[in-house]
């Protein structure tokens, strides 16, 4: 061998050898990275590695809109306190090109501030807080009594509100069943005269006219503000409870229910009479509020809360993120995990599949849809899509044209399915939206070219290859570990990465080369 | 026997797996730029005849669609002839029509169609259904090989073509396809045709296997597979090796056909060749490989020039399938 070629092949080997070693160090460091970092948040934020004990945190994210007119302009927010067992563990402003404050009243009320010397269009101020009912414990902190300020009247409103209060109070014993005697008539239909009368002349605004008619009783009551919390509600607005002070403790009351007591979905944002919002230079102000429930490790919330301002710094997990985007991302990062199993199946099994990554798809939609459920949809969308496609393959079609045709199909056979399925009242085939429809038109494209030129066996093995690759990526998505992991610990993804690279690198034997070789060991 | 073998026994076998193979040789030594002759057939003819090297009469290609329609008058004075998709894959889309019945085509299994079904064919291998990541493909249509009477009982209703793996220039193994009833004349192992494997040294039969099994005859013609020595063996291993300077790639199958009156053809070069070879020649390519290497290093000269004749020389001595006995 001349020297050359010793030297070129040297070069050679030291080339791989150095690639090897470059993907090693890479996947390395990003492996050591992943778990360093969960291992760091499990040990020092009390992050917990498995699920345990779930509470139920809230995003509420309020959004001030409101047009600017000229000159300077103040948005003043009150902003609710950790009342009724809920606790506040995170809050989060967005002023871009806004003076913030924060104004703490010696009343333990803070108000945040935004200022602007001028502005020239319709803008929306956001805050964002996390919420989650730390105790069971729905009390209130004592509160002063109020002697009730009788409101002003005209005369012939007086009349009628003295009628009402007079004929409510012989049926009543104390000040709770006068409050709930009071908001049941105002529920009710057919309601008296006076009433009638009464709301008219207040413009409809029957909370108003509670709480004058309860002052004009002379009770103490005020308004208590706050959120009904619904997850995924968008626009949702303030609602208001009553207050009513019975004697000795207060009591809360509901006119839309005329019921007693404090909701379990209820935020308080505002205990006590006066404005939320309080806007100088702008007009047309609104406030709504986003809503998104999420289920958080009970030891990961109380990490939360002792370590507000460490966590923050730390923390790029999806909390962060506004709340429309978490629930997404809350899918994407189980994406990689499924990659995995792809990767795994294909290079380290040598399982068939017809599309690479077609299997990633299905399982999701096996997320929505349950598996069974899902199985059985697929396979009767993909077997009754064969059987028209094999019609189409005697229309002579141009492929583009063919596959557009399968995927009007598809969405027809998916209607059609949905339709049925509700008629009879089987609501969970509904699910079947969450098929991608492109893929399911491709995949049958693809298996019915295979069925022509490689017969129906070929199908069968690719066809039952992907279904197992999706099914076992369908068990690693939806299992709550893994949930639980890539959902807490998203730097994972990063470790998942590493360990992906280097399966990049496997020059091993596929375990089905075990089986397809095997005759060849067995001659010798 | 179990139903699976150890992966100590494969690699001492020397056994080439698929991710060895993706890795170790078709990633490591075979430029991505250099795909692309060896994945157009049409860019494979044009050079092979521009180097002398013989290959199959090009009939006409079908780059358009509206060129399907007046498919016929191409097709006019032609028996015999072949539609493929000029960068198909794994032989897909191959439809060969050995003779005319009135308007009616025969196929090679016996069965006619008419000229709807050969449009419908073309106008599929046009909009990309047999190629490579779907692309949009033109069709060549080539006459049909009058291949070599003395492998004629070798395959059933279809061409027999032979595959030899070339590194850096080294035939390495050898393997001649034969279409069986079942694999419906097509010389596509995954579809039932026997491979049989063919000793480097001498181009007779090694060994013969059909879906991965070893069998001793022809399912269909019931020949003997013992009797195979493919003529012309030398022409054909100077063909395989010259087509490796060719592609300009180093790991390369190239598939030949053996015509009756010009001898071996280049059919087509492939960049991605399967592993199933090893199955026909139960025998590993890992151990052959490390010694093609060797043998083209030896081979080539101080100013990188290589000698094919010494390469070919060395390899009918070294992967001789009786030498190799012997030892």
């Amino acid at each position: 061998m001349s020297a050359v070629t010793t030297l070129w092949w040297c070069a050679r080997i030291l080339a791989v050898i150095n690639s090897r070693i470059q993907i090693g160090l890479i996947s390395g460091i990003l492996i050591a990275l992943g778990v360093g970092l969960t291992l760091y948040k499990a040990v020092s934020l009390n992050l917990p590695l498995l699920p345990g004990e779930y509470r139920e945190v809230w995003t509420v994210e309020s959004k001030t809109s409101f047009t600017p007119s000229n000159g300077p302009v103040n948005v003043q927010l009150r902003l609710p306190a950790s009342l009724a067992g809920w606790t506040i563990l995170d809050e989060h402003f967005v002023s871009s090109g806004f003076g913030f404050s924060i104004l703490q009243k010696p009343d333990t009320t803070s108000t945040a501030r935004w200022t602007r010397q001028s502005l020239d269009r319709p803008t929306t101020l956001y805050y964002k807080m996390q919420i989650y009912r730390a105790s069971l414990d729905r009390q209130l902190p004592p509160l002063e009594f109020e002697v009730p300020v009788k409101p002003l009247l005209e005369a012939d409103q007086q009349a009628a509100m003295d009628r009402l209060v007079e004929r409510i109070r012989q049926q009543s014993s104390d000040s709770e069943s006068f409050t709930l005697l009071l908001l049941q008539e105002l529920l009710r239909d057919s309601q008296d005269q006076d009433i009638l009368f009464l709301l008219n002349s207040y413009d409809d605004n029957s909370l108003a006219l509670i709480l004058h008619s309860l002052a004009s009783a002379n009770i103490s009551a005020h308004e208590l503000r706050g959120i009904e919390l619904e997850d995924g509600r968008r626009r949702q607005t303030l609602s208001s409870l009553i207050e009513v002070y019975s004697g000795e403790r207060w009591i809360i009351a509901n006119p839309k229910t005329a019921s007693v007591g404090l909701p379990d979905n209820f935020f308080i944002w505002q205990r006590g009479n006066g404005a939320i919002l309080n806007l100088s230079g702008g007009r047309n102000s609104s406030l709504e509020f986003a809503l998104v429930s999420n289920s958080l490790p009970a030891k990961a919330v109380l990490g939360m809360e002792q370590r507000a301002e460490e966590f923050a710094l730390l923390d790029f997990s999806i909390y962060t993120l506004p709340v429309e985007q978490q629930g997404i991302f809350k899918g994407l990062l189980l994406i990689p995990v499924a990659a995995l199993v792809v990767v795994v199946m294909r290079l380290l099994v040598g399982v068939k599949t017809s599309g690479t990554f077609m299997p990633i798809l299905i399982a999701l939609a096996f997320i929505q849809t349950t598996l069974l459920l899902g199985l059985i949809i697929f396979l009767a969308l993909i077997g009754s899509g064969l059987w028209i496609r094999s019609y189409l393959s005697r229309l002579n079609l141009l492929l583009v044209a063919r596959v557009a045709t399968v995927i009007i199909v598809v969405i027809l056979l998916m209607a059609a399915l949905a339709v049925t399925s509700y008629k009879l009242g089987l609501d969970q085939i509904l699910t079947v939206t969450f098929f991608p429809t492109v893929i399911v038109a491709w995949t049958i494209e693809r298996m019915s070219i295979l069925w022509e030129e490689e017969g129906g066996h070929e199908v069968l093995i690719q066809g039952s290859g992907s279904l197992l690759v999706a099914v076992l990526a369908y068990l690693a998505m939806s299992n709550t570990l893994v949930e639980h992991l890539t959902f807490n610990f998203p730097e994972l993804s990063l470790s998942l990465l590493g360990v992906i690279l280097l399966l990049g690198k496997y020059t091993g034997y596929r375990l089905s080369e075990l089986y397809r070789f095997r005759d060849l060991a067995s001659k010798q | 026997m179990s139903l699976l073998v150890s992966p100590l026994k494969l690699r001492e076998l020397g056994i080439l797996g698929m991710n060895n193979r993706n890795i170790g040789f078709i990633g490591r030594y075979n430029q991505r730029k250099n795909y692309g002759l060896a994945d157009n057939k049409l860019k494979t003819k044009s050079a092979a005849i521009a180097r002398g090297i013989p290959v199959p009469e090009l009939i006409g290609t079908v780059d358009y669609q509206f060129q399907v329609r007046t498919i016929s008058n191409l097709l006019q004075d032609r028996d015999a002839f072949v539609i493929k998709p000029s960068q198909g894959s794994g032989g897909k889309g191959i439809l060969v029509i050995v003779g005319r019945e009135g308007d009616k085509f025969i196929k090679s299994s016996g069965a006619l169609i008419d000229d709807r079904e050969v449009r419908r064919h073309s106008s599929n291998i046009l909009a990309g259904l047999h190629s490579l990541g779907g692309r949009n493909d033109s069709a060549m249509i080539e006459a049909l090989i009058d291949f070599d009477p003395i492998l004629k009982d070798y395959s059933y209703e279809g061409v027999p073509d032979i595959r030899v793996i070339v590194f850096r220039g080294v035939p390495v193994m050898a393997m001649m396809r034969c279409a069986t009833h079942v694999s419906d004349g097509k010389a596509n192992l995954h579809q039932g045709a026997v491979g049989v494997g063919i000793d480097i040294a001498t181009g007779q039969s090694i060994c013969a296997v059909q879906h991965n099994r070893i069998v001793s005859q022809h399912p269909d013609t019931h020949i003997n597979f013992d009797t195979l020595a493919i003529p012309h063996w030398q022409q054909l291993l100077e063909l395989a090796s010259g087509c490796a300077g060719m592609a300009g790639l180093d790991y390369l199958g190239v598939d030949i056909v053996l015509d009756r009156l010009r001898g071996p053809m280049l059919l087509e070069l492939n960049a991605r060749p399967g592993l199933a070879i090893q199955v026909a020649n139960q025998a590993g390519l890992q151990h052959r490989l490390l010694l093609a290497a060797k043998i083209a290093d030896d081979s080539t000269m101080a100013d990188g020039s290589a000698d094919a004749g010494q390469k070919i020389a060395l390899a009918r001595r070294y992967f001789s399938v009786q030498s190799a006995q012997a030892t």
